[in-house]
């Protein structure tokens, strides 16, 4: 496979770069500065510093051995991301990104969330090197999450709540737009995942790609031999570029995206892109998206507010049209039974968003005798307690 | 590339209201309303009484779910069209009724999902056939517009483009490139949506845009009062005013009398191109 993307921003036909025009040239600034950055050894000095020392890497590649006994067939190891510093993956990025932010000399920085790990890990980062912060968040996401919202707070960001549209991850996104096209000259827009326009779907699985060249060089090492399967759950798609990513030359070890399956097949109640999207423009990329008949981005609906977004990013795109990736959904209850699973069998209570992966593995794994599974572990489950109760009433009543 | 500036053999009516306008020294009213606000069997009237007022130039908003460039005036009518049942087919069908009755120039305005999903060349052909003259694509960046812009000029349509206080010569010069009709300027980064003054930053753009293209200009977003019509038309050849009309329609939704404050407000808008302030010296 040749370097995705092009000089332009393309993963094959997807991708590029689609906002008003007020943005383009702050996104052509933006991805000077960037590339610049990543050329700087004292760019990546510091970034590998603070992924260390603040955020807790590397993170441990873990055999989950009750769990693969229990289920009788491959051997399940999870990559621990939930361990790291605000409890996901997501502060690769936000730090790496900050770090890009201070050298353009931004002295304010704005996010989107769903989950509110972004946003958290956003949050943190801008408390870490002194930015201002704002974090745009659906209404319907802050009642969803709301110890992530007073997180932020106690960081010192403001969360402004979006009541627009579906009031989750996409209003979000439309809202910070909005307010980096009104405030360009001093803020820098620190998206959470591998969306948007260019160079954003590049810029951030090369922070995210840490996470599989960790574990690429941990499961050598403690296996002998590459995994036979990867999985990792997809929203936009950042912890599953990332751990993918190290692994696109290796054709024996097979790719497996999870979507958000949801309530149900009809559009509407999932958020499984590739299960009845097609390609569109939305929020300045060009990939598979949720719409209606006449183009309008269709309302989308998982458990999991993280994985809860109507486009999946443009590698992701290119990855499933040449069948390097395979993508799959599971569906809210399919998550929260393997999340049950998993906290009772290892001990690990996971977040939503991986649980979707962990749905995925659990069901192939009986027939993989013999196997090397990984699964991201993305995140862990904290954020998430509120629906869990929820939801497993009985354990709230007993 | 397809199609440059000028390509467009037969000038669209958007070429001919600039071209009669510049003989007789005059300048452009542009009304933008959102079509299907409140309903598409409103929207010819609406059109027709802003034209009555005095508007030379309509742009039709074809409403999306997810209006990054728009502020909360015109991403709320957009909610209410799509409430409404509007779609790009239905817009054109709206149009079709306006062209029947009317020779005003039509621009639609929209994002480009919706203009995928109904396919490029579909459009450019059910646009013609239904008497619109242009398309702006909001979202459409020069770089990503090269097969929208040789459909719409195929079918002898104008494609206008965006340039910001934030574009660089560089992008000043594809943009002229490749507009038709008119080059419309954003005044001030930002979305759609009124605001007490025109911000300080025309200017300076106005005169970067004529070093690259001889094609009329126009300034929208902010402009919502007589008095920024009259400091604009010192300047520019065109003046757009979208979310101060929107916000009528808002306000009085399906009450009789919308038309009526329509056709006087365009009417203000339109006697700020005569005050006095608009007659001094830039």
């Amino acid at each position: 496979m040749t370097a995705q993307p092009d000089a332009t921003g393309h993963f094959g036909p997807y991708g590029g770069r689609f906002v008003p025009e007020v943005l383009m040239a702050p996104i052509e600034e933006l991805e000077q500065a960037y590339l610049e950055a990543r050329d700087d050894p004292a760019f990546q000095a510091e970034l590998a510093q603070l992924l260390a020392a603040f955020a807790g890497r590397p993170t441990p590649l873990y055999y989950a051995r009750r769990l693969s006994e229990a289920l009788g067939g491959a051997r399940i190891w999870l990559k621990r991301e939930d361990l790291l510093h605000t409890g996901a993956h997501k502060i690769n990025n936000a730090l790496g990104q900050a770090l890009v932010a201070r050298r353009m000399g931004k002295r304010r920085i704005i996010a989107e969330t769903g989950a509110g790990q972004h946003g958290v890990a956003t949050a943190t980062v801008c408390a870490l090197l002194g930015f201002e912060c704002v974090v745009y968040m659906g209404e319907e996401d802050m009642r969803r999450q709301r110890l992530n919202v007073f997180r932020m707070r106690l960081l010192g960001a403001k969360v402004t709540g979006v009541s627009s549209g579906s009031r989750t991850l996409k209003d979000a996104i439309s809202e910070a737009m909005r307010d980096w096209v009104a405030n360009v000259g001093d803020t820098y827009y620190l998206l959470g995942s591998a969306l948007g326009a260019h160079p954003y779907p590049m810029m951030v699985r090369d922070f995210q790609k840490i996470i599989g060249e960790e574990a690429r060089r941990q499961i050598l090492q403690a296996e002998g031999r590459l995994p036979d399967t990867v999985f990792a759950c997809v929203g936009g798609g950042s912890n599953a570029i990332g751990i993918f990513h190290a692994f696109l030359p290796d054709d024996g070890v097979a790719l497996v995206g999870i979507e958000a399956g949801g309530s149900g097949e009809e559009l509407g109640l999932h958020a499984a892109r590739f299960r009845g999207g097609s390609p569109g423009v939305l929020q300045g990329a060009y990939s598979y998206l949720l719409q209606d008949g006449d183009g309008q981005v269709s309302l989308t609906h998982s458990i999991s507010a993280g994985l809860d977004y109507a486009m999946i990013g443009p590698e992701h795109a290119l990855l499933h049209d040449r069948r390097r990736a395979e993508y799959v959904a599971a569906s809210d209850s399919e998550a929260l039974e393997a999340a049950c699973k998993l906290s009772r069998v290892e001990g690990i209570i996971p977040a939503l968003e991986s649980a979707h992966a962990l749905a995925e593995a659990f069901r192939r794994a009986p027939q993989a005798v013999g196997k090397i599974f990984l699964v991201n572990l993305s995140g862990r489950g904290d954020k998430d307690i509120d629906i869990y109760r929820e939801n497993l009433k009985e354990l709230d009543q007993a | 590339m397809a199609s440059d500036a000028g390509a467009c053999e037969v000038p669209t009516r958007i070429g001919k209201l600039f071209d009669n306008l510049a003989r007789g020294g005059g300048k452009a009213l542009i009304a933008y309303l959102t079509a299907g606000d409140p309903s598409l069997d409103a929207t010819p009237a609406l059109v027709e009484a802003l034209v009555r007022g005095g508007a030379d130039l309509i742009e039709l908003g074809v409403p999306f779910s997810d209006p990054v460039a728009d502020g909360p005036v015109i991403q709320r009518a957009g909610e209410r069209a799509l409430r409404a049942g509007a779609t790009l087919a239905g817009v054109l069908e709206a149009a079709r009724r306006i062209r029947d009755r009317s020779e005003v120039p039509l621009l639609l305005f929209t994002y480009l999902n919706p203009v995928i999903r109904y396919g490029l060349e579909r459009l450019a052909r059910d646009a013609a056939d239904a008497g619109i003259d242009g398309c702006l694509l909001t979202d459409a960046s020069v770089e990503e517009a090269h097969d929208y812009v040789a459909a719409m000029h195929g079918a002898g349509l104008d494609t206008v483009f965006l340039a910001a206080p934030t574009s660089t010569p560089r992008r000043l010069e594809l943009v002229a490139r490749y507009s038709t009709g008119f080059v419309y300027l954003v005044s001030r980064t930002g979305v759609t949506g009124e605001r007490d003054s025109i911000s300080a930053s025309v200017a300076p753009l106005v005169q970067a845009m004529r070093r690259f293209t001889k094609l009329p200009l126009a300034v929208g977003f902010g402009v919502s009062k007589p008095e920024h019509v009259a400091e604009l038309g010192r300047q520019v050849e065109g003046v757009v005013v979208g979310s101060a009309i929107v916000r009528l329609i808002e306000r009085y939704g399906g009450d009789p009398s919308l038309a009526a404050h329509l056709q006087d407000f365009a009417r203000q808008l339109k006697a700020g191109f005569e005050s006095p302030a608009a007659k001094g010296k830039a």
